[in-house]
Order: structure tokens, then sequence, then C-alpha cells
């Protein structure tokens, strides 16, 4: 029963990702190669798709996947099964606010998550280096070494981190800006 | 009911409203919820934050269910984050209907093969934006390698290092490690 993987999978996704958005995407790759709904690269379009639009990140890419997976009621159903374990623990924090924040043991626990969190979210994004910066599959063919890089992404990587974390006028534009120019050099010189 | 119908209106407002959700939600939220309904205090609002961040889950949607639960019990956290979700639900479905239809033209293609190269700076600036907050010492940095390595190398499900990571904070403060 797809609907009912779905839901369980996105529940428990919606239950352990801390941190925003990204925190939900090594859940996805696990998702990904565990069911086999869609591939690595798919996801990676997602997560463009997911930042280009409005609404929380998370909830876009939980759409994206469910109306992937198993069409409008997939993305129903996916999404709700994000929100419900969120909805659930607010509406048990919320009546005890003050000693959940104050609670010495949830602050040591958040200690350990918050690295945890960015760790898992690295390695995912390596999978997503992985299949965009180099040519692993033509490089099992030809064993050239010069085939390994994808110098036409690498070169484009270089340029964006620089232009993102080191250019004053440019690394305040929203992503969306980033990600549409990148589409662009990708028609332009045919990635 | 008319507070419910209200709740999933102004959520639904914030959901189009925000681009990359999270922190970039907070002016669209101040405006909407504390100036123009007044439905919570700027405080209010910062705390929900705060505890949001704190819970597993989308900080947005916790953030919804704080302020629906406050103005209408249960039924009003249920409200306020169908609201922030339908928006997303409508439009990537959209998107997602239409991207299906062309995913094979070769321009798209391209086009697609120089997104991913960004979405590679984006989790990377993602995660030098993170380090700021959550690696403060030698400790969290031992945490963060332990669980990149691993991640990278082996096939163990995120669950199993969340869970890990929850005992290690407690056990590393408790031990007095925390903060060296």
């Amino acid at each position: 029963m797809i609907f009912l993987k779905l839901y369980w999978e996105f529940f428990k996704t919606g239950l352990f990702a801390v941190g925003g958005g990204m925190a939900t995407l090594p859940f996805l790759y696990s998702m990904s190669e565990k069911t086999g709904w869609f591939s690595a690269a798919q996801l990676a379009d997602m997560i463009a798709v997911a930042e280009s639009t409005p609404g929380p990140i998370g909830v876009n890419m939980a759409t994206y996947v469910g109306f992937t997976t198993a069409g409008l009621p997939g993305a129903l159903i996916a999404t709700l099964g994000l929100a419900t374990p969120c909805v659930v623990i607010i509406l048990i924090i919320a009546s005890v606010l003050d000693a959940f924040r104050k609670n010495k043991y949830v602050d040591a626990a958040f200690y350990g998550l918050r690295p945890c969190s960015v760790g898992l979210i690295a390695a995912a994004g390596m999978l997503v280096v992985k299949i965009s910066l180099f040519n692993f599959e033509l490089f099992s063919e030809t064993s050239r070494f010069a085939d390994f890089f994808n110098f036409k992404a690498i070169a484009l990587a270089i340029v964006l981190i620089i232009c993102t974390r080191y250019v004053k006028a440019l690394k305040k534009l929203h992503p969306i800006v980033f990600i549409a120019a990148s589409a662009f050099v990708g028609i332009l010189f045919a990635f | 009911m008319k507070t419910l119908f209200a709740l999933f209106l102004s959520f639904a407002k914030v959901g189009v409203m925000t681009f990359g959700g999270g922190y970039a939600m907070i002016p669209i939220l101040e405006r909407e919820i504390v100036e123009d309904k007044g439905w919570a205090e700027s405080e209010e609002l910062m705390d929900y934050y705060a505890v949001g961040q704190c819970t597993p889950g989308i900080i947005a949607v916790n953030v919804a269910t704080f302020i629906g639960r406050k103005l209408a019990g249960i039924p009003g956290g249920i409200a306020a984050t169908l609201g922030m979700i339908f928006p997303s639900l409508v439009i990537i479905c959209a998107i997602a209907g239409v991207l299906s239809n062309f995913s094979d033209l070769p321009a798209v293609k391209s086009a697609f093969a120089g997104i991913r190269v960004c979405v590679c700076v984006l989790i990377f600036n993602a995660v030098v934006k993170l380090w700021k907050n959550a690696v403060p010492d030698k400790g969290a940095l031992l945490i963060c390698l332990f669980v990149f390595i691993l991640s990278v190398f082996l096939d163990i499900s995120p669950i199993i290092f969340v869970v890990v990571c929850a005992c290690a904070g407690i056990l590393l403060t408790r031990l007095g490690v925390r903060g060296k």
C-alpha cells in the first residue's frame, strides 16, 4: 500500500528531522535508496524547485516527492505525514512551554543534535556533489583521469561560491536568482 | 469556525509570501500575525521560533501550530498548519505536473544539470551558516565529523544518528566536556 508507506516514511522524517528545511534532505536520500521511488538526481532537481517556490522548503520537498511517487493524493499524504508529528509534538509542548525551554536535558540533547544535523546535511550534500560535479559513470567506462571531473560544472560551482559568499552586491540576492542563472548557463554551455 | 477559517487564510497568505521558509518567514509572520491581526506579541513569536527550532519537524509548521493552538485550541493548531501547507501543495503539484511533461527535452536536461551545480553551492552555504550556531566547541565538532564521515561511507539511517547524538549531547554535558 503505497499511500500508507508514503505517510509512514514522511511521518518518520517529520519526527526526526531537526533544524529546518534542509534537515529533511538526509532522510529523503535514505528514502530514495531504500524505496527507489525517485533517484538522487531527481531529488537534487526537487531541491531547486523547493527553493525557488513559495512555502517552507521541507513542506515543498514532501509535496514534490509525494507527487512524483503517487500523484496528487501522494502529494497530500506525504505532506500530511510530514506535518503530523510536528503538530502533535508542538501541541504537547505548548502546554509545558516554560518547563521545556528551561529543561537542562532538552538543552543538552540539542547540544548533540545540532552538530548531528549539520553533519547529516553535509553528507547528503556530498551525494549531490557526486552526481553534479563528477562523472563516475564515464570514468568507469573510459578510465581516463580527466573524464572523472566535470570541468564545466566545477567552474560554475567556483563562480557561484564566489558570487554567493564573497561578492557584496550579489550575496544578499535570493537563491532563486542563482538557480535561474545556473539553468541559463546549463543550457548555454550544454551541461 | 470563523476563527479557524481566519487562521487557515492567514497562514496560507504567509505560505504564499515566504520564499525559503524558516527565517525568511519571520518578517512576514510579524506583519500578518503581530501587526495586522494582533494574535501574538513579537516576543511570543520569537519564543515560538526558539522552541520550533528545538523540536523536530518543519519550523514553519511548528510556529503555525503554536499560534493556531493559542487562538483556538487543537483545531486551531490544525487549521493553521493546513493553511501553511496549502499553497505548497497547489504550487508544487502544478510545477511538478508541468515539469514531468518536459523533463525529456535536451534543453530542460541541460538546465537542470546547471541547476544541480547551484544546489551543491546552496547546500554548502546552508551548512556553513548552520555550522556557526551548531558547532561552538570541540565536543560538537567531534559529533559533527563523526556523523559526516559515517554517513558518507556507511548506509545508516539518519534516525539512528539523531537518537545517538541526542544521547551523546546529554552525556558530554554531564561529563562537563561541553564548552571546552
